[in-house]
């Protein structure tokens, strides 16, 4: 700070907190929510504070899921978003290092090709080609399969540039030392590339998790049967439903539930999550 | 740039980029390909006879009304997710630059409703805003306003435009602080040696010096508005009521799947992925820039 002014120190705390609380103000409310009985949710105005149901609500969540009849328990839609999380995290650093460094380190025709047709995936989210995109999946086959959820969306030029950055950072000297001693391309990748990648690696490992775990809409168009409906797909799903009375205290453990785990990655993983998010954008 | 060593072996080379290369044409330029194709022909309801129409999908949508009220909505839309988003990060992460103590945890508070997925942000606004139970109409009925987005439009386009924003402003308030931080300390001690007060030093020196994060924001915030929204939309009021919430993005996917009008819906595709590449170009281009900065 250049001078001391307390009354701007008291004035950027003061916004600070207040920025803070309506932040947290919806998370707070939602787990409020969690912790009481369905009647209490039924009145206006609904408590602030928490109530004494959260374990109840929760194990019902967990073992039964919401609704009464042909309801999927979390744990089922829990799992399968981390499995598609996974997937889509995996799956992209394995495609897009490879693709890196071919891009980087080879001299092969068609090389600008592929650069270009990886660039223009940035402009075409899944949301702009929505119905051509299901066509094209149904007609592989690969409604309600683990495949169908990940693999389209596997193919990411944003990761694809970070690596490119990275290696492109790397001095080339450690080739050059490689390729006089002899070492295959393969190898120089295992044995330098990959540990020297590992910062990258992470940062975008912390990314890709939040971005398969909050896909909503592609779950939600090829996914048929509930044993493969994800977390987010289903809180919304189920928000929307206005048969009988709502029962609010489950519906939020169930959005707690589903946010629980994007959130401790983010806050267990700050230093590589704002490096990612920042670097993905160079 | 480039590499000066490279290797030589070009089958390997191949072999690297196919996985990408397959999973981008297969899974991109296929259904991209697809969503040219259908907007250019009309197919009968069930599926038998398809015609080419060369353009008349597009002309049909250029008169028709309701996709140009979904346009200027959706035009309305981004500008105000875009403008408020963007004031409350700038000034959230101004202040997150001045103060020293808490700093820390402050940031950690502002930043992870990033981890919280669009859809599900929808869904809790939705309960604060529910017409019966939401605590926020609660006390708005206390002082004698009554909010009901179930019923009002232009209340339900500013609770989808709230949510929208609490999505987006831990990523705006990454950068503009990741910005702040970038500008040298010596400038702001040079002006300030020279009696420029803080809100002097603040429109001459740190607002211009972040224009470029600001920029690359606007840009950014307006393709979330465009495309990231869907999950808000759909899980809060599904585009109603009467249409108010119907921004582009949602009307290609309820008019595909739920009016089954392939055609159209593919066209209205065609027109948006015109936008994002215009936008992505735009970007770009800046970036281009602002790495030679």
């Amino acid at each position: 700070m250049v001078e001391n002014r307390p009354f701007l120190t008291w004035l950027a705390h003061f916004v600070m907190i207040v920025g803070v609380v309506i932040m947290a103000f919806p998370v707070w409310m939602t787990f409020v929510a969690s912790t009481h009985d369905q009647a209490t949710m039924l009145q206006s105005p609904v408590p602030l504070l928490p109530g004494t149901h959260l374990i109840e609500n929760y194990k019902r969540i967990l073992t039964q899921g919401y609704g009464t009849i042909g309801a999927t328990p979390v744990t089922v839609t829990l799992l399968n978003s981390l499995i598609m999380a996974l997937g889509v995290a995996i799956g992209k650093i394995i495609i897009s290092i490879l693709a890196a460094f071919a891009v980087v380190y080879f001299r092969f025709p068609g090389r600008m090709a592929c650069f270009w047709a990886i660039f223009i995936t940035l402009m075409l989210p899944v949301e702009v080609r929505i119905v051509p995109t299901y066509g094209v999946v149904a007609a592989l086959g690969m409604i309600d399969s683990y495949p169908g959820l990940i693999i389209p969306l596997i193919a990411s030029a944003t990761a694809t540039f970070l690596f490119r950055q990275f290696f492109l950072s790397v001095p080339d000297e450690l080739a050059e030392a490689a390729r006089v001693d002899g070492a295959s391309p393969m190898r120089f990748f295992v044995d330098i590339l990959l540990p020297m990648s590992r910062t990258s690696i992470a940062a975008m490992f912390v990314i890709q998790f939040i971005y398969g775990w909050n896909q909503y809409l592609w779950p939600l168009l090829i996914t048929t049967r509930e044993s493969f409906y994800t977390s987010v797909m289903t809180v919304s799903r189920q928000a929307n439903v206005v048969d009988n009375v709502p029962s609010w205290n489950l519906l939020m453990a169930m959005a707690m539930l589903t946010m629980l785990p994007p959130v401790i990655v983010v806050i267990f993983m700050q230093r590589q999550f704002v490096r990612g998010l920042v670097e993905t954008e160079k | 740039m480039e590499k000066r060593v490279t290797f030589n072996e070009r089958w390997l080379a191949y072999l690297l980029v196919a996985p990408q290369m397959i999973v981008t044409l297969v899974f991109f330029f296929w259904p991209s390909g697809q969503a040219v194709y259908q907007s250019l022909i009309t197919e009968d309801a069930f599926g038998g006879n398809t015609q080419f129409v060369w353009f008349a999908n597009f002309s049909a949508l250029f008169h028709d009304d309701a996709y140009f009220a979904s346009a200027r909505l959706t035009v309305a839309f981004a500008a105000l997710v875009a403008a408020i988003g963007l004031a409350v990060s700038l000034l959230l992460a101004v202040m997150a630059d001045r103060v020293i103590r808490g700093a820390t945890i402050y940031k950690t508070f502002l930043i992870w409703p990033y981890a919280v997925a669009p859809a599900v942000a929808a869904v809790l606004w939705g309960f604060m805003f529910n017409p019966s139970v939401g605590i926020v109409v609660w006390l708005l009925h206390g002082i004698g306003i009554d909010f009901n987005y179930v019923s009002n439009g232009n209340q339900a386009l500013l609770l989808i435009v709230l949510a929208s924003i609490w999505s987006q402003i831990s990523y705006n308030f990454l950068f503009f602080l990741a910005g702040l931080q970038s500008i040298p300390k010596s400038l702001i001690e040079a002006a300030a040696i020279d009696g420029a007060g803080p809100t002097r030093r603040f429109w001459d020196i740190v607002f211009p010096l972040l224009s470029p994060t600001g920029f690359f924001l606007l840009v950014v915030n307006i393709i979330y508005a465009l495309i990231g929204t869907f999950g808000v939309v759909a899980s809060l009021t599904q585009g109603g009521p009467a249409n108010a919430t119907g921004i582009l993005v949602w009307k290609i996917y309820s008019d595909g799947f739920r009016g089954q009008d392939l055609g159209g819906s593919s066209a209205q595709s065609v027109i948006l992925m015109v936008v994002m590449i215009v936008l992505t170009f735009i970007q770009f281009r800046f970036i281009e820039r602002r790495v030679h900065y």
